[in-house]
């Protein structure tokens, strides 16, 4: 069986490859090109160097819309990841209704980004209309925070899966021994369980973060950038950039923007594998 | 079981190139005849269009495919299909600002029999002496008002001549409002399914008699009617069924919703409303925006058009020939021009032109036979879409909060925002 799987393994990763290669390897290079170019459609490109790259660097709404997503994310990451693990923590504790509970928390998961951004822009606006606040539209503030709530109730659920998993996996004479030592409920999650989860930290660290950035129907949906593109993130102004504005510069200047943006993910979450990895433990 | 597995996986395989390859049979349509495909830009008339083209193609047995791109998605769907080998062969542009963007691929219509049946160089985007696409049709927008509600409130709509006067009713009404059970105004919603009845159709009315009394220069524009705008703009939002502060999450939809349900007189919008009014139609008119700037007793309705046809340069030249061929075809044989005055309910400014049903377009018509002139679409020069979202923020800011200096904020972004707008639209 498996001399024959050796033998036949170009065919079986052909269709794949080959697909992979048509979706992604082809149009990543295309796009890379095209990123030093002017162009109305693909086949147009005229090459202009480095000029697009020139452009952006000098682009406050694109420097401002990495500040807010920059922002964003730290907010984002930190509040997601800990209380996913809080609930996680609470929800393997054999409550009674514990699947109940992991259903429904997971459930926002379930619901497009789009929908959760109007459904949410509704609530956040009314409730700010009762306080008197300015509405979405018009408070920076507000989008910043929606957008935070927004993320925060549609993730968690799905993180908290996660941990669980995770805390599942934690052997319970471990758990055991530390109580026999007489650790208190504290050390053991802090010394045991916390070191034998951090391979689910590791993803949902990375989700979170690769998420935040690329967030994009979210902030479309809730804010589409208003006020004056102050709550537009990186994902939601490279489109802007490109379908928004009439011109072939624009073309270049996106495309160029996408670049950036796609070495910037690459390379943050990266670091964040790297830095997260080298803490994880064998039992 | 070996073998199957690896049949069914060959057949997958098999499969998938079939499908990739399946689509290249497509394009490449260039035979003798040639073929047209059209990208259309109004959903609304999706289903007549494909019934003219399918006309087209019985009387003459040339292909015309046509396509409809979705709302808001025309330039998106423009761009992915200009890429493709079978390009669009007619598609749309909607002004200079658009004409920008495709102007490589605008064929010159000079000389063409289609352009010899255009009513005059004000329907056609000319640059550089070249005509790059023909307005193919012509709309109107005032303010539209319920007759039936207005008697009710003891006024007419003859009174109404001037800004002075409008605003004189207008506030009469708003003042009895609780009494009389409807506002004004309806609601001046600056979602975005809607603010462009503001940031770009009521902004046109001081720029164009800015364009008339300053003349044109190209990047700048002075505001010489900003107080006028912001005149007009007190009236709608301070008059209307609803709290200012709320505007900035108020749809196109609560707007018709309210006119429909009786809840409010006024409505700024245009011939195309007709449809979604249709329930009420016999109680409304249209009447002059007046802004109280100009000649106001002889002011007419704002009639133009942003919508202009350009044919594909790149295709090959018999698909341009048989795409100018159908065009002309559309504007004079009996088949076309019916399909687009009376299926599509359009107003055509071409030679052959039948007279329309549309309500609004008839009262239009009738206004410009009595002598009034019609304020034109100058929109369409207005630099970029940020220009309009800008105007549109700074009015939305506002009508929340309608300080002096939240108003300096709306003519900044309409006079300042413009040079800018302008210089990053057209880089020197």
């Amino acid at each position: 069986m498996e001399k024959a799987l050796k033998k036949y393994s170009p065919v079986f990763v052909l269709p794949t490859l080959l697909a992979f290669t048509i979706g992604f390897i082809i149009p990543f290079i295309e796009g890379l090109y095209l990123s030093f170019c002017q162009f109305t459609t693909v086949k147009n490109a005229k090459f202009v160097g480095l000029a697009n790259y020139k452009y952006i660097i000098t682009d406050e709404l694109f420097l401002n819309s990495f500040k807010f997503t920059v922002s964003f994310a730290v907010v984002s990451i930190v509040l997601i990841n800990v209380i996913a693990l809080g609930l996680a923590l609470l929800l393997t504790r054999n409550l009674k209704g514990t699947n109940i509970f992991r259903t429904v928390f997971f459930m926002p998961n379930l619901i497009g980004g789009i929908v959760l951004g109007y459904i949410w822009q509704i609530l956040i606006n009314c409730i700010l209309s009762i306080v008197g606040q300015p509405l979405l539209a018009l408070n920076t503030q507000a989008g910043y925070w929606g957008l935070i709530i927004l993320t925060a109730w549609q993730q968690i659920g799905y993180m908290m899966i996660i941990y669980i998993a995770g805390l599942q996996n934690v052997p319970d004479d471990l758990i055991e021994a530390a109580a026999i030592d007489g650790a208190t409920a504290w050390q053991t999650f802090w010394k045991v369980k916390l070191p034998m989860i951090m391979s689910s930290i590791t993803v949902c660290v990375f989700l979170t973060l690769t998420n935040s950035f690329k967030l994009f129907d979210q902030n479309l949906a809730l804010t589409a950038g208003d006020p004056g593109h102050l709550t537009e993130m990186l994902a939601l102004n490279i489109y802007q950039t490109f379908y928004a504005r009439a011109g072939m510069q624009w073309k270049g200047y996106g495309q160029a923007k996408a670049v950036l943006f796609c070495i910037l993910v690459v390379v943050i979450s990266f670091a964040q594998l790297r830095a997260t990895r080298s803490k994880e433990v064998q039992a | 079981m070996k073998k199957l597995l690896a049949l069914v996986l060959a057949g997958v395989m098999a499969f998938s190139m079939v499908a990739c390859g399946g689509t290249e049979t497509e394009g490449g349509d260039t035979d003798a005849t040639g073929s047209v495909y059209y990208l259309n830009f109004k959903p609304e008339q999706d289903q007549q269009w494909q019934d003219l083209a399918a006309k087209y193609t019985e009387e003459t047995g040339v292909p015309v495919t046509v396509v409809t791109a979705a709302s808001g998605e025309y330039e998106t769907t423009l761009m992915s299909e200009m890429g493709k080998e079978s390009a669009p062969t007619l598609f749309q542009v909607n002004g200079p600002v658009g004409l920008a963007n495709w102007k490589d691929y605008c064929y010159d219509l000079t000389g063409t029999d289609v352009y010899g049946q255009l009513l005059g160089d004000d329907f056609a985007l000319v640059e550089d002496g070249k005509v790059y696409g023909l307005a193919y049709v012509i709309e109107t927008y005032g303010i539209i008002a319920n007759k039936t509600l207005l008697e009710k409130a003891g006024h007419t709509v003859e009174e109404i001549t001037s800004f002075e006067t409008l605003k004189a009713v207008v506030e009469d009404i708003q003042a009895r409002k609780d009494e009389l059970g409807f506002a004004a105004f309806s609601s001046a919603g600056m979602d975005g399914s809607s603010d462009w009845r503001f940031k770009t159709h009521l902004a046109n009315l001081p720029l164009t008699f800015e364009y008339e009394t300053e003349g044109i220069t190209p990047g700048t524009v002075k505001g010489t009617y900003l107080d006028n705008y912001r005149n007009i703009w007190d009236l709608y939002i301070n008059n209307a069924t609803c709290d200012p502060a709320e505007l900035s999450a108020k749809t196109g939809n609560d707007a018709v919703t309210e006119m429909v349900e009786g809840k409010a007189v006024f409505y700024q919008n245009g011939t195309w409303a007709a449809g979604d009014l249709a329930a009420i139609i016999d109680d409304l008119t249209m009447i002059p925006l007046y802004i109280g700037v100009g000649d106001e007793a002889n002011q007419g309705l704002c009639t133009g058009s942003e919508n202009y046809w350009c044919v594909n340069s790149q295709a090959s030249q018999t698909d341009i020939d048989a795409t100018l061929a159908f065009l002309n075809w559309c504007v004079t044989s009996e088949t076309g021009v019916n399909g687009m005055c009376k299926e599509m309910g359009f107003v055509i400014p071409f030679a052959k032109a039948l007279p329309a049903d549309n309500k609004f377009v008839q009262e239009a018509d009738a206004m410009i036979a009595a002598g009034k002139k019609s304020v034109g679409w100058n929109f369409p020069t207005m630099p970029s879409e940020e220009w309009k979202n800008g105007v549109g923020q700074a009015l939305t800011a506002y009508a929340a909060d309608q300080t002096d200096a939240n108003w300096d904020a709306v003519v900044a972004a309409f006079v300042d925002g413009w040079a800018t707008e302008y210089a990053l639209a057209n880089p020197a």
